[in-house]
């Protein structure tokens, strides 16, 4: 691992005063992904700004639902309470997520910002856009550095929203939860704080596939706040894996559905695993209301989240998968 | 890329002050030491075992105030002030009948073969502490689940699930 600085922040304006004072520095906390991509020399800082210690790691009642501080541990949120009783979706994404170690010392912001990546990112002898962007963007010579997944081996790649520059997934359970729960991203920074709803936070790759979200530079994620739904209703989470335990998702759906008498009243549906970003149409989920929780209702409402799926040579198995795995999720709610 | 030239002060050892085992340590060193490689190379405790060093097989697990972490992905300077556990700390202090104690983990790994070669041993005996203290042993199935951050490749895992079962039914715990 390269060499770094180290300096430790005691209160949120100064850890992002810390990490706006030197360049190539970088926030860590429960360092699960950062460390791991240092020991790779994929990312390379020069300075390290310890935020572990903030007083950011509550989790409380806010608006009627609730507000989880960035530096609550996953292991601590799934296991709260308050999370099990009004949010049980995302005690079951996180408890799908990496292994009890990794759940202890991960943080609720990290695990936001767990880079999207794949097995070609990693490689450094291997092109990589997300990792390497081509220089210039924007610029008349820009030259991308390529994609070695695509023409590669792609079986655990994008389905959904890719690019030509990236065909990575965004690996988080907890992300697609989080879209299914309508999350907001409280983040502060050096020109002040701002909500950033989650559908907005995490970005489609497009031709800067280095950029996994929105957040500036020096921006820091103080908390998540959960909004309570106008009604109740049942979730679940649904993740397809290659082994029963500890792996990432080839297709997750994070399905939350309110009926009555048989008939949708409200309706949400994230996928993870197969693109960029955790997949969420809201124009599909509006189609179900008011139609019978029924499986023709599931199939019409997964043919159409899936609409636009360009499979890879290696993960056109996806597609069908995330298909059955929409329907068996919503069958689930609505039982 | 690499950049050929660190930060002006990265490459300095700092002053740390570790508690390991209920005993403190204090040594110079650089941030990008892992608590691993401290607690291996520096401390010369060498229970705690370097596997993949990526966080994906659990040879390294540790308590670090009382929960599992991989100890190959902490920063060393980021772990003062907390409390730290290695397979060398498990077992009670002194000896009876001139032999040195186990913990009841410990002696039912003996008992059920909960190992081959016995390198992933101490992150399984760890992680198995850890499942017992908080619950998570109702089942084979649950234990299965709560252990799957640690990896055997001589594949002992019937009897680790079987040692981890064993100190369930006798609430032996400590």
């Amino acid at each position: 691992m390269k060499s770094f600085s180290y300096a430790q922040a005691t209160k949120p304006a100064d850890a992002v005063q810390l990490l706006g004072a030197q360049p190539q520095s970088k926030f860590i906390a429960g360092g699960t992904n950062l460390v791991d991509l240092m020991k790779y020399a994929v990312e390379n800082p020069d300075r390290l700004v310890d935020i572990s210690h903030l007083d950011l790691a509550k989790i409380e009642p806010a608006n009627g639902g609730l507000r989880i501080g960035a530096l609550a541990r996953n292991s601590d949120v799934a296991a709260n309470a308050l999370v099990q009783k009004q949010f049980p979706l995302l005690a079951e994404a996180l408890l799908a997520g990496a292994s009890p170690q990794l759940r202890n010392m991960a943080t609720m912001g990290g695990n936001l910002l767990q880079r999207t990546r794949c097995n070609y990112f990693y490689d450094v002898s291997q092109p990589c856009n997300k990792r390497t962007p081509g220089r210039d963007a924007g610029d008349a010579a820009f030259r991308p550095t390529g994609c070695g997944a695509i023409g590669g081996y792609n079986r655990i790649h994008a389905i959904l929203g890719s690019s030509e520059s990236c065909i990575a997934t965004n690996p988080s359970d907890m992300n697609v939860a989080l879209a299914a729960l309508d999350a907001v991203v409280q983040v502060t920074g050096p020109n002040g704080s701002r909500s950033i709803p989650i559908l907005e936070f995490h970005r489609l790759p497009g031709t800067t596939p280095q950029r996994d979200t929105v957040l500036e530079d020096n921006e820091l994620i103080t908390a998540i706040d959960l909004p309570t739904s106008a009604v109740g209703g049942k979730s679940h989470y649904l993740k397809v894996r290659d082994r029963a335990s500890y792996a990432f998702a080839l297709v997750s759906v994070a399905a939350r559905l309110v009926t009555q008498n048989g008939m949708i009243r409200e309706a949400r549906i994230a996928l993870g695993g197969v693109a960029h970003k955790p997949w969420r149409l809201p124009v599909v989920e509006q189609t179900m209301v008011g139609k019978p929780a029924t499986e023709a209702t599931f199939r019409t409402a997964a043919q159409a989240l899936l609409a636009g799926a360009k499979p890879h040579e290696h993960n056109a198995f996806k597609i069908q998968l995330a298909e059955n795995a929409i329907i068996r999720a919503l069958q689930t709610v609505s039982s | 890329m690499i950049p050929a030239e660190p930060a002006v002060d990265a490459t300095q050892k700092q002053a740390i002050t570790l508690k390991v085992n209920k005993k403190t340590y204090r040594l110079d060193a650089e941030p990008r030491e892992t608590l691993l490689d401290v607690l291996r190379e520096r401390l010369d405790l060498t229970g705690s075992k370097k596997g993949c060093d990526h966080g994906q097989c659990g040879a390294c697990t540790v308590h670090v105030d009382g929960r599992t972490a991989n100890a190959c992905l902490l920063l060393a300077v980021m772990q003062q002030g907390r409390e730290i556990t290695t397979i060398e700390g498990l077992a009670p202090a002194g000896k009876t009948n001139g032999q040195e104690q186990l913990h009841p983990l410990q002696a039912a790994f003996v008992k059920h073969d909960g190992l081959q070669c016995g390198y992933c041993t101490p992150g399984q005996i760890m992680s198995g502490v850890a499942v017992l203290r908080d619950g998570h042993a109702d089942s084979p199935a649950d234990i299965r689940e709560w252990m799957s951050g640690n990896i055997c490749r001589c594949g002992a895992y019937a009897g680790i699930v079987a040692a981890i079962e064993s100190v369930k039914k006798g609430d032996t715990i400590g």
